[in-house]
């Protein structure tokens, strides 16, 4: 079993949003592989842990991908590549999992899944899942848990959140 | 079809867009183009402004859609690029721009405005003099005085105008673990201040007629409107505003000759429409 975060953001009460940071992960290459081959156990946004700033970075980039959803407008296939698409300032898909997404050398993993009206996955499914599918240790997540794992330096706080929510329009 | 200007909000509730219809959001100002609320966005953490700029009844709506877009995405853009070049500005956080929103990061703190109107009343220049505390405030004052000029200047040199710079889009901001004042909580931008808040960073804020542009003519009538504001609130406002002048003209290359374009604007002596 994993750990998982059940998130709300505010004004979007009725879609929880779970998830789950792994550190030490082993089995990258595996997991990137599901996606790409599109196994439907696998829906969900996988992210590198290292370009992630903090909650609130990967928060914009989730209220982004849900409103564009609701919207029912999102750019990309659906609302989990959205998110990786959502992080990036530019507007290739590509360059976005590349820069986001996670990699076969990925070590540090942020596992998002969002439901939308699915009442089957809950946090305990996705906590299984993921706790049976990620070689890795599961920790909580949060600001300090991340502190460890982002690479500032790749990254500028307020710049970024500015660009993301301007990218695409 | 009605002809007449929206009076929406003013007596019936105002249908937002998904997903704050059903929010309880605060409505701080309604202004002519935009309504500003008080929410939170992404997280309880993260309170925001949020400004909707609703649709005009009386414009065709694919040109108001048009037209709002636009303006919603120069707004933006231009805090961007403040904010990229270490400009005072408050946070893009979200855009919305099919629907006619953007929610800003919430600046905790007073406007100018209000201090310029918490200071003369109560400070009248024929205050008895000597008081401790009245010299002490006019040197924080002057402090801040100090500030806004240089937070114009900057904004100028990095090539942006703001195009409408009255004293209640120059927020100061409260420095963080500071005691909220009460009065600043409340009321849409006529917030008064006590010395205590006075201290903090300027932070300008309504970017929605800014213009990219390094003209002297913009910067100068940026100054000058901005010099009307504080003259609009008060005679004794004038020496606080050569303040703000002098630490314009020292803010940055280029400051000196805006200065001067500034005397002929006052001298041409009437308001250029601010629409540009
Ligand atoms: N980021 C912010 N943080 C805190 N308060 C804000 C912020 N943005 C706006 N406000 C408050 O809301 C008021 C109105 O905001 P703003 O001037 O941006 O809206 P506006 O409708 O364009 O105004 P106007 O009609 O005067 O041009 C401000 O005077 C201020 O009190």
């Amino acid at each position: 079993m994993a750990t998982v975060e059940t998130l709300y953001l505010p004004h979007y009460p009725s879609y929880p949003i779970y998830i789950s940071l792994f550190k030490n992960v082993s089995n990258a290459k595996f997991l990137r592989q599901q996606l790409l081959e599109a196994n439907a156990a696998f829906e969900y946004a996988f992210l590198d842990g290292t370009m992630i700033l903090s909650p609130r970075h990967l928060h914009a980039a989730t209220f982004r991908a849900l409103n564009d959803s609701v919207y029912n407008r999102l750019k990309s296939r659906n609302i989990h590549s959205e998110l990786v698409f959502s992080l990036s300032p530019n507007n290739n898909i590509a360059d976005a999992y590349r820069r986001f997404g996670i990699q076969d050398s990925t070590t540090s993993l942020l596992a998002i899944k969002i439901p939308l009206s699915n009442p089957e996955i809950t946090a305990e499914s996705v906590s299984k899942h993921l706790g049976d599918a990620v070689e890795g240790e599961s920790v909580a997540f949060g600001e300090e848990a991340l502190k460890g794992v982002t690479d500032v330096k790749a990254l500028r706080k307020g710049v970024i959140l500015g660009m993301m929510a301007l990218k695409g329009t | 079809m009605s002809t007449a200007p929206p009076t929406i909000g003013a007596t019936t509730p105002l249908p937002l867009p998904s997903p704050f219809t059903h929010s309880p959001l605060t409505l701080l100002t309604q202004g002519a183009e935009a309504l500003v609320f008080r929410t939170t966005l992404l997280n309880a953490a993260t309170p925001v402004a949020l400004k909707y700029r609703p649709p005009k009844p009386y414009r065709h709506p694919l040109l108001d859609k048009r037209l709002t877009r636009a303006r919603l995405l120069a707004e933006a853009r231009v805090l961007v690029k403040c904010a990229r070049e270490g400009v005072q500005v408050p946070e893009v956080v979200a855009v919305g721009v099919e629907e006619g929103w953007v929610a800003l990061g919430w600046v905790e703190g007073g406007t100018v405005r209000g201090v310029l109107d918490g200071y003369t009343p109560s400070h009248p220049p024929s205050h008895p003099p000597g008081e401790q505390k009245d010299g002490q405030r006019e040197e924080v004052l002057m402090g801040l005085m100090g500030r806004v000029g240089r937070a114009v200047g900057r904004m100028h040199e990095v090539g942006v105008c703001h195009g409408d710079l009255t004293t209640s889009n120059l927020m100061v901001r409260r420095k963080e673990g500071e005691k909220a004042q009460e009065h600043f909580e409340t009321g849409g931008g006529h917030h008064t201040a006590g010395l205590e808040g006075l201290d903090g960073e300027i932070v300008l804020i309504d970017f929605g007629l800014a213009t990219q542009s390094i003209q002297d003519e913009d910067r100068a009538v940026d100054l000058y409107v901005l010099e009307r504001a504080f003259a609009a609130t008060h005679p004794v406002a004038e020496p606080l505003f050569r303040e703000v002048l002098r630490a314009y003209g020292e803010s940055y290359k280029g400051a000196k000759v805006v200065l001067r374009r500034l005397e002929d604007v006052r001298m041409r002596g009437r308001k250029r429409s601010m629409l540009g």
